[in-house]
């Protein structure tokens, strides 16, 4: 199925470029920080619909021409990739910064205070906004029926317009959104069970 | 195939501006609507009857689970069979984008009710104010301020997404650029100049949410 | 107790200091904390810092863990400069490879314990020996159970912080810090954070290391009975300068400048258990 496809490859690759980001933002280089920003800021400011759009109508005309199914999954992992740069830099810079002085402490080298210290507390902290990210990305999955990838809802207005049952279908269409959407909220739910070892 | 200066001032540039107002129409419209059926939505979930609070859960779930643009269609599309209600693409856009983000608001208001002190409920009963006047003037008061910000951010995250509104025929920004692309062939300058309009204004939104920010917490010490 | 402290101070007249800070300076912006310091601690010697909050006394320390850079001055921990390389000759600003490599010999205990939440209280204590001194994991669980035993935490190893009350959880950060075998220890007001009645289990594992070891100790404190029992020297911190110094005997019973006078008159009548002095 073309939308749970999206979901996944797009997820990955959000997450992926969450972390990215969300540590470009957070370097010691000054120039580093500024360009990850002007990028994630640039993303999060334009519209996805109107960066799919783009993607789709316009870059082709400057010579790039992508495969639709590609359109989708760039302009998607590119978009919540930006929103996800944000839960990250925001969690890390939410653990105390005693956390990392008792690092020092221990003569820990930076690396070994993120990732003993610093990422398992901040991966905490990100997982109710990364669920609530993915459902954001289900919903976006949507929007590539309007650059013509058969996703579920471009299959069902297709179906619309040669069965009609407009109230059917449409609502068949809201319920399978809803089923894989709930499914993802248990899943997180889940996780964040399973990684608050230490808290009351 | 160049970027086209001629063509971008004299032919793109006045047609988007000329439908701007639709955009800002759709987004105000459809925020005051969320402002209003989200603070209806908060309430009723906290209502002490569950044939009140658990439906209005499973609608704010639902709604914000599944794609609005999905939302959009059923509302153009399946309305006008089940109520007989045809509903011009605008209106049915507002009113789509209306319900969608009254869902985060509820969330906000929520988040704001909870933020009151236990305390001052418990004075605004031993001052014996009745329900009513207990959260006009005491509760809302008090629960709105702090979650202002918050709200200012979802109106610019409901300001990008009236594009999707071009999906049901209306022409806002997005959807009068794809008309001129398809007329002209030309999609370079239009769908570009649609994104530089969403950066400007987005970011103009943000920094006066952010200068909001300032002075709400400036006011609170 | 009189007999021993100066046995102590006549010990470390022939060492060389572990810790040399020469002509230190800090500011915050405008404000300046610490004002041209000069200070040796030796092997094996307790040193307590009084003195009021804001003089100072806090920055000191936090200078030594690398938690703050000096705004001018040197230190020098072991004969090895720890904010500069030498490098042709000259003193150059230390990089972080620098740092790791001598901040080894330097351990440190927070005011706000700095636990790890999520890990076990083993896990916060075997960490770092399995990290950064690369132990086998054997050997680091072995360590780590022999100092929580000596803080009388050995029943909670597979606790996590949060269930711990503040006392219990100082004592595990004090384990966490002694797995690490540093040759100066610091604690930064070990028992500010403490509730009133968990200060004194606190303050009594302390008292052990200090009878115990012949690890040096810098106990910034507000408690100053306990300063008196434990330290070999006491350092009077005053508005970024080191006002007055000498055996507790000395600085408690003839206190020299007016401001240490001023000052331990508050503790008496705050009635911190300081009465004793008289």
């Amino acid at each position: 199925m073309v939308t749970v496809q999206l979901l996944v490859i797009a997820g990955i690759l959000s997450f992926v470029m969450s972390f990215i980001g969300g540590f470009a933002r957070l370097s010691r280089f000054a120039l580093v920080r500024w360009v990850s920003g002007g990028i994630i800021e640039f993303f999060r400011g334009t519209s996805l619909l109107v960066q799919l759009f783009w993607l789709y109508y316009a870059l082709p005309l400057l010579g790039v021409s992508l495969p639709s199914g590609l359109v989708g999954i760039v302009g998607l992992a590119l978009n919540y990739g930006s929103y996800g740069s944000e839960i990250v830099r925001s969690s890390i810079l939410a653990i105390p910064k005693g956390q990392t002085e008792a690092g020092i402490a221990l003569n820990m080298t930076p690396a070994q205070r993120m990732r003993s210290i610093i990422l398992p507390q901040a991966f905490r902290i990100m997982l109710p906004s990364f669920g609530n990210l993915m459902i954001e990305l289900l919903k976006g999955t949507a929007l590539v029926s309007l650059v013509t990838i058969s996703d579920m809802t471009l299959n069902i207005m297709q179906m619309r317009n040669t069965v009609g049952h407009d109230t059917q279908i449409l609502s068949l269409l809201l319920v399978a959104y809803f089923i894989i959407g709930y499914a993802m909220t248990l899943g997180f739910r889940w996780l964040e069970r399973r990684f608050s070892a230490g808290r009351v | 195939m160049d970027w086209n200066w001629d063509f971008t001032w004299n032919e793109v540039l006045p047609e988007l501006l000329s439908v701007l107002h639709v955009t800002l129409e759709a987004t105000i419209g459809a925020f005051a609507f969320a402002m209003v059926f989200g603070l209806i939505l908060a309430l009723g979930r906290r209502s002490r009857h569950r044939w009140i609070s658990w439906p209005t859960y499973g609608f704010v779930e639902f709604f914000r689970t599944t794609p609005l643009l999905v939302q959009l269609y059923f509302i153009f599309f399946v309305f006008p069979d089940l109520f007989g209600l045809t509903l011009p693409p605008l209106a049915a856009g507002i009113l789509g984008l209306g319900i969608h983000y009254s869902t985060y608001l509820s969330e906000v208001y929520r988040a704001g009710i909870e933020s009151v002190p236990r305390g001052q409920w418990e004075a605004a009963t031993a001052l014996n104010f009745s329900a009513w006047q207990k959260w006009r003037s005491i509760i809302l008061p008090q629960a709105i301020r702090p979650v202002v910000p918050v709200m200012g951010n979802y109106l610019i995250v409901l300001f990008k997404e009236t594009p999707l509104l071009a999906a049901i025929s209306v022409g806002e920004l997005l959807g009068t650029a794809q008309s001129i692309g398809s007329n002209t062939f030309r999609y370079l300058e239009p769908i570009t100049l649609v994104g530089i309009f969403f950066l400007i204004l987005s970011y103009l939104a943000s920094l006066l949410v952010k200068r909001l920010e300032l002075r709400l917490d400036l006011n609170r010490k | 107790m009189d007999v021993t402290e100066t046995d102590e101070t006549q010990q470390t007249d022939g060492k060389e200091p572990i810790i040399k800070y020469r002509n230190i300076s800090k500011s915050f912006g405008d404000h300046q904390v610490l004002k041209e310091i000069d200070f040796d601690l030796y092997p094996g010697e307790r040193v307590a810092i009084i003195g009021p909050s804001g003089s100072g006394k806090t920055t000191l320390a936090r200078l030594l863990m690398t938690l703050e850079k000096p705004s001018a001055g040197t230190i020098q921990v072991d004969g090895r400069h720890l904010w500069h390389r030498e490098v042709k000759g000259k003193l150059v600003p230390a990089n972080e490879r620098h740092l790791h490599e001598v901040r080894g010999d330097i351990g440190m205990v927070f005011q706000h314990f700095n636990l790890f939440p999520h890990m076990t209280i083993l896990r916060n204590c075997t960490e770092a020996p399995v990290k950064v001194l690369g132990l086998p994991k054997k050997e680091a669980v072995e360590r780590a159970k022999e100092m929580l035993d000596k803080v009388g935490m050995l029943d909670k190893v597979d606790q996590y912080p949060a269930n711990l009350s503040g006392g219990q959880q100082q004592r595990v950060a004090i384990a966490r810090a002694l797995v690490m075998r540093p040759k100066v220890m610091l604690f930064d007001e070990p028992t500010s954070a403490l509730d009133p009645e968990t200060v004194g289990e606190v303050l009594n594992v302390i008292k052990d290391l200090a009878r115990q070891g012949d690890m040096a100790m810098l106990l910034i404190t507000h408690e100053m009975s306990f300063a008196r029992e434990v330290a070999d020297r006491i350092c009077f911190f005053d508005d970024g300068k080191i006002l007055e110094q000498g055996p507790p005997s000395q600085i408690f019973t003839q206190p020299k400048t007016e401001r240490l006078q001023e000052f331990l008159k508050r503790f008496h009548l705050n009635g911190n258990g300081f009465q004793e002095v008289q």
